[in-house]
């Protein structure tokens, strides 16, 4: 296959998903400018290794250079916004103490929900957008962010209960309808 | 089922990742407790509030145009350097005038030719094969399973022989990957060497056995034949591995 061949092969199984691409990079870098930077360098990383692509599942290989071109772009531009490691840990026994909050949550309107998703620490609207936004299943997103499938629940089980919160403060506040 | 065991199954339910034994015995346990139906209406009320369209960011047509853009020039601009040094590679083959000035010009810019990086890039791949678990694929005492074995893996079907009557028996195979394509590599062994044979199609003439200088200690040979290329690389002294080359072209193929 020559560069020519390659780039085309690359625009048919590739660049489909640019649009997946674009929103996870939107929604982790939380504007439109960051995100187009992050997308592009990440498409033309794609590009570059596009000859280590074997698999089947070019979204989920597109979206993984995405998501290491963010977070390498993060270190260097948004350095406070890395946490400390996420406690995957802690969770499944705080998670059963949901009861507490024994609110009746309302569907909310997409601004809302917006307001809500932004608010949670990057690794939450990561989890959330890959699982709910694109739709993976826990293995995909256990192979695409290089963590056990357990983490992935645990974290995703955080987030929704983060997210809940988040929501139910925007309900308070009369943000929602 | 008790709550403690109920709710952390609620979410991996709606999320379509639970079995249909776990669904049976959480819905079962929904309807008997209150608590724990609360805890899925809001579960299933926050997938809803995220099931929306709105929230979905497409890529700006911008974007998508400069990414295609840039892409296509990065493209050009590679294939004329290729061409180029493809070029004076060929020309220095014809004049030891030419072959100094290729050197000179080499030198000047650093560069090595396209020759020279494929010879790097296929001893590399020889030496990784040997190191990493990963000479065969394919595993065959028997012959004919490695052509069909490639079949359905590359866009090209390989010339597979075995040279056992030449006392180079064909062991196995291997996809790899050489200068931005997939290729097909065959596994000889010699004695206790092996040889590796990278096999592509180029859309070349056919060319008669070109002997590059060793490298690292592994002698390399290639040719042309009927529209593909062949590399054969091993620690082999160069006479046996001249030897393959010629045994590997008069053997017919496979059946």
């Amino acid at each position: 296959m020559d560069d020519r061949e390659r780039l085309k092969a690359f625009e048919q199984t590739v660049l489909p998903h640019l649009d997946a691409a674009y929103n996870l990079a939107r929604w982790l870098a939380g504007n439109d400018h960051d995100a187009q930077d992050v997308t592009q360098e990440a498409s033309l990383r794609a590009f570059k290794f596009f000859g280590s692509f074997r698999g089947d599942n070019a979204r989920a290989w597109l979206l993984t250079i995405v998501r290491h071109t963010f977070y390498n772009w993060l270190r260097k531009n948004r350095p406070p916004e890395i946490a400390g490691e996420l406690d995957d840990e802690a969770l499944l026994v705080e998670d059963v103490s949901v009861n507490a909050e024994a609110v009746n949550l309302r569907v909310a309107d997409a601004e809302t929900v917006h307001r809500a998703i932004a608010g949670l620490p990057v690794e939450f609207r990561e989890i959330v957008v890959l699982r709910e936004l694109e739709g993976f299943s826990y293995k995909e997103i256990a192979d695409l962010s290089d963590v056990p499938i357990g983490t992935v629940m645990s974290r995703l089980a955080r987030a929704r209960r983060q997210l809940r919160k988040n929501l139910a403060g925007e309900f308070k506040t009369g943000g929602a309808q | 089922m008790n709550c403690r065991q109920a709710q952390p199954l609620i979410n991996p339910s709606l999320d379509g990742e639970l079995d249909a034994a776990g669904i049976l015995e959480l819905e079962q346990h929904i309807r008997d407790c209150p608590a724990c139906a609360l805890a899925w209406r809001n579960a299933q009320a926050l997938k809803k509030s995220l099931k929306q369209d709105a929230l979905f960011f497409p890529a700006p047509t911008e974007l998508r145009r400069r990414i295609k853009a840039e892409l296509r020039s990065q493209v050009e601009t590679k294939s004329r350097w290729s061409f180029w040094h493809w070029d004076w590679w060929t020309a220095a083959t014809t004049s030891v005038a030419t072959a100094s000035l290729a050197l000179l010009l080499t030198v000047t810019l650093n560069r090595p030719s396209a020759p020279q990086r494929l010879t790097r890039e296929i001893v590399s791949s020889n030496i990784r094969s040997l190191m990493a678990n990963h000479m065969l694929d394919v595993v065959s005492t028997d012959q004919h399973t490695v052509k069909p074995w490639f079949n359905g893996k590359l866009d090209f079907s390989p010339p597979v022989k075995d040279l056992a009557a030449h006392e180079f028996p064909l062991i196995g195979g291997r996809l790899d990957y050489i200068g931005g394509h997939s290729v097909a590599a065959l596994v000889f062994h010699r004695h206790q060497h092996v040889i590796n044979l990278f096999i592509w199609p180029v859309n070349e003439k056919d060319s008669t056995p070109a002997v590059p200088p060793p490298l690292q200690g592994y002698h390399v040979i290639h040719w042309t034949n009927a529209g593909m290329t062949f590399w054969a690389v091993s620690d082999l002294n160069e006479k046996e591995l001249m030897e393959f080359v010629q045994d590997y072209e008069a053997t017919g193929l496979l059946k």
